[in-house]
């Protein structure tokens, strides 16, 4: 495999007074023990838009994104430094409550992981674990967020049967669901179609597409065709670094660094 | 002897061998229902024990047994839930976390009197319960919770780590998350594990001979109130066991009919302990497929 | 004003939740080591009273053969030799493992290599069950069964360490079986294979390979059985006689560490020197509990290794 050069670099420009930011990083680095994992990255993620987070396994994608929302907190012996400013504070810092940030950042996995319980549970059981326990009210969020995934039409009449119970693609778009049923401005997404066949892929696809209007998304996955079809910008990840990032029309059409070209065209490795 | 007719020969002794072992069980269980079985009649579940004199029953021992497990497991079923948790969640890979493990398996490993006559140092004469149901509990919970703790730790780690994840990254905490998401999932083997130690809680003897005590004052199931002497539900008097009985009556037992009496009281806690095993297996299932109901 | 920032630099119901979750748990815990620990402290306590406030050697208290805490010897001092307890103890563990190991290993080769489908059927219920059969059921019918046959064709009272052995075999059985099992369902099928593609037979590739490569699991399996024989109380009790002399052969009565501490920790008063002694023997069994522990480990340990 041929070895690219880590200072190769080119991060697009964001101007604050017409790109709104919604998430902003800066040399971020996570250690798993001694070994640094993601070298010193920084990137900010517009508002309302989708970002894709493309690169091989291997690349730091994933490790970058779950540092995002702390999710390598509970990994033993791993550590982030750096900062990651979401509305003006870092909340990488020690005095910045997790749980309630991760409410305001969700995150769906590579694997379906729907609970155990109901389709209607699955969706309300944080919900009502963080003190809403109106009836009215719930239903709503229940209808509101399967329509916003697009999985209500199909399991209307049966929200009380088990979530499990539902297809691989059915499933992951509930994981959806449950997650923006806690209304996050930010929803971060580690491949959530690579475990679903091409038509569930198309409609979690088309279903991220609907969110757009009322999410940041920034979404991690190894198929480049994907972060073409829906992606606003697009951040190319090698060997632990981010070394491009760009709208996405132009990492696929023109890109400035010869790793970013080579990995687009096919050429990788 | 070629290789060929080596192996036809191991092979029958193999054979002979699984069957010896079926032959074992199907005696002793042969053996105790077939003696046992006619003893055992609505009186003598029911009545009181004799000391000298033929025709006793094995009432209040009966009812000891399922007293002092019903206290055994309310104190260990919350402790194991609560240790098989941190050790599953919570437990970090250094040297504190190697030293619980290790006191676990020893505690695990002890001979049952050995932690009898601690309950006994401890309980009867420290704490001054005296020979009573508490004491008892209270040994019957240390030989239990090593097995119901390893079973509850088994049980949470068998649940995906993704289940975790998802709670996790709605904001929940991972007591939370344990709580309401793992442990339900988790529920059909901790069930049954649990129900397996209340089998072998209900045959224990030797932790409860010097603390249960070896008695059993008479008692008065018309008056509940626990703070009377001769209330069942008292928990500060002795109380005999059906398994502590059975070995006094056979080892200076002194009524004409103690064999009759122990085979009829073998016969009744086998049943009780097989029938335990089944509802392990039954609940378990069942629960199993209530969880995953598709 | 941002309430959501605001939120966020406070701690949450969730970390409080959590922050309590975790202290109850780790409570839970702590609340084990801390009775290990207990156990410990209180048993050596008053065990070694007998060796430090009572003055007896330990030697003699290993060696001698004479146990009447009560009685001063011809030099005034008192009868604590703990032999015929130690010598029952450990004829009985060795004797019952020896006895199941071979039946032990033979039903788990039988139910791994042979008929696995039988094996999982009926054997596997059977070993289950005869593991749930409480000790003093095992006790009542080695009283009611086994001593008067071995009286009948021995002579004698029965009572001894062969009746011990008896009941113990059958009690440790379940034990060894299931872990020798585990063991052998651990062995790498293409072991198996290679050897049969070899040409071996199936008893050859079951000798040579299987028990081979299971071998630390058996010997695990085989040092929890003893574990299991030697702190095993009431059933041995109702079987061995409880005489407290240096046995002579397997059918005259004996009496082990836990036989004796069953049926004299009751009769003795707290603090004298015949309860010390008594406690004495109770170390004696928690360290020997503790030493079968270190052996399962080592081999544990040595097994990893290759």
């Amino acid at each position: 495999m041929q070895n690219y050069s880590l200072d190769d670099i080119y991060i697009r420009d964001f101007d604050p007074a017409t790109e709104e930011i919604a998430i902003d990083t800066k040399n971020i680095r996570v250690f798993y023990g001694d070994k640094e994992a993601i070298h010193d990255v920084s990137l900010p993620f517009e508002r309302y838009k989708i970002t894709a987070l493309i690169g091989a396994s291997g690349s730091g994608k994933s490790t970058f994104l779950r540092s995002l929302n702390r999710m390598n907190d509970n990994i033993e012996g791993s550590r982030v430094t750096g900062q990651i400013m979401y509305r003006d504070i870092d909340i990488n810092a020690k005095n910045v409550d997790v749980y309630e940030m991760r409410k305001h950042i969700g995150m769906v996995f590579q694997r379906p992981n729907p609970f155990a319980k109901s389709i209607y549970d699955n969706i309300t059981f944080a919900p009502r674990r963080f003190g809403e326990h109106r009836k009215a009210v719930l239903d709503e969020l229940v209808e509101t967020s399967l329509k916003q995934a697009a999985l209500w039409d199909q399991v209307k009449d049966d929200l009380h049967q088990s979530g499990l119970a539902l297809s691989g693609g059915q499933q992951q778009r509930l994981c959806i669901a449950r997650a923006i049923a806690m209304k996050p401005d930010v929803l971060l997404m580690d491949e959530p179609a690579s475990a679903l066949d091409p038509i569930s892929t198309s409609t979690v696809e088309d279903t991220l597409l609907a969110l757009k209007d009322q999410y940041t998304i920034i979404i991690v996955t190894h198929n480049m065709q994907q972060a073409a079809r829906i992606s606003d910008y697009t951040a190319f990840f090698y060997g632990g670094k981010a070394l491009e990032y760009d709208e996405t029309r132009k990492i696929f059409t023109r890109p400035k660094i010869k790793a970013t070209d080579d990995y687009v065209s096919g050429h990788f490795g | 002897m070629d290789a060929k007719r080596a192996d036809k020969l191991m092979t029958g002794v193999l054979y002979a061998v699984a069957g010896l072992i079926i032959i074992i069980l199907a005696s002793l269980l042969g053996y105790i229902l077939w003696q046992g079985l006619p003893h055992i009649s609505w009186h003598f579940l029911t009545s009181p024990a004799k000391s000298f004199e033929a025709g006793g029953g094995i009432g209040i021992q009966l009812f000891n047994s399922f007293y002092l497990l019903l206290l055994a497991m309310l104190i260990s079923v919350p402790l194991s839930l609560g240790a098989g948790i941190y050790l599953a969640e919570y437990a970090r890979n250094n040297w504190l976390t190697d030293v619980v493990r290790t006191a676990i398996e020893i505690l695990s490993s002890l001979p049952s009197v050995v932690v009898g006559l601690f309950g006994f140092l401890v309980f009867v004469l420290q704490f001054q319960f005296g020979f009573s149901i508490l004491s008892g509990a209270l040994a019957l919970t240390m030989f239990n919770l090593p097995l119901l703790t390893r079973n509850v730790e088994d049980a949470l780690r068998s649940v995906s780590f993704d289940q975790r994840e998802a709670g996790l990254a709605l904001g929940l905490s991972r007591w939370e998350t344990v709580t309401h998401i793992v442990i339900p999932s988790a529920l059909p083997g901790i069930i049954t594990g649990m129900i397996l130690g209340a089998g072998r809680v209900f045959g224990e003897a030797a932790a409860l001979i010097y603390t249960a005590g070896q008695s059993a004052p008479a008692l008065n199931f018309g008056d509940w109130n626990p703070l009377h002497v001769a209330s069942p539900l008292n928990i500060f008097r002795p109380a005999e066991t059906l398994a502590v009985h059975i070995w006094k009556i056979n080892s200076e037992g002194i009524q004409p009919d103690a064999a009759a009496v122990s085979a009829g009281a073998s016969a009744v806690l086998i049943i009780a302990v097989l029938a335990f095993n089944l509802l392990a297996r039954w609940l378990g299932n069942r629960i199993y497929r209530k969880v995953t109901a598709a | 004003m941002d309430p959501i920032r605001e939120a966020m630099l406070h701690p949450s119901r969730s970390a409080r939740l959590e922050r309590r979750g975790k202290l109850i748990s780790f409570l839970c815990i702590a609340l084990i080591v801390l009775v290990v620990v207990a156990i410990f402290a209180f048993v050596a306590w008053h065990g070694l009273a007998t060796f430090f406030e009572n003055k007896i050697n330990l030697w003699d208290f290993l060696s001698k053969s004479v146990w009447s805490p009560a009685v001063k010897d011809a030099h005034g001092n008192p009868e604590v030799g703990a032999l015929p307890m130690i010598v029952g103890s450990f004829g009985v563990t060795f004797l019952s493992a020896i006895v199941a190991t071979p039946i032990a290993v033979g039903a788990a080769i039988f139910m791994t290599e042979i008929s696995p489908r039988w094996g999982s059927k009926v054997l596997q219920p059977v070993i289950e069950l005869l593991v749930g059969i409480p000790s003093v059921v095992y006790g009542f019918i080695g009283l009611s069964v086994v001593v008067p046959v071995i009286r009948h064709v021995f002579g004698g009272t029965g009572f001894g360490i062969l009746a011990g052995t008896f009941v113990l075999f059958v009690m440790i059985l379940p034990t060894v079986t299931s872990m020798a099992v585990d063991a052998l369902k651990a062995v790498p099928r293409h072991y198996r294979e290679a050897s049969l593609a070899l040409g071996g037979t199936r008893w050859q590739t079951i000798y040579r390979v299987v028990l081979r490569a299971g071998m630390p699991g058996i010997l695990t399996g085989v040092v929890f059985g003893m574990a299991r024989a030697f702190g095993e109380a009431l059933a041995v009790q109702m079987v061995i006689g409880n005489a407290s002399l240096l046995p002579q052969n397997l059918v005259s009565p004996a009496s082990t560490l836990t036989s004796v501490l069953t049926s004299g920790i009751g009769n003795t008063v707290m603090g004298s020197l015949e309860n010390n002694a008594l406690w004495s023997l109770a170390l004696l069994l928690l360290l020997m509990s503790l030493a079968f522990n270190l052996v399962i480990r080592w081999i544990g340990k040595k097994g990893e290794m290759k």
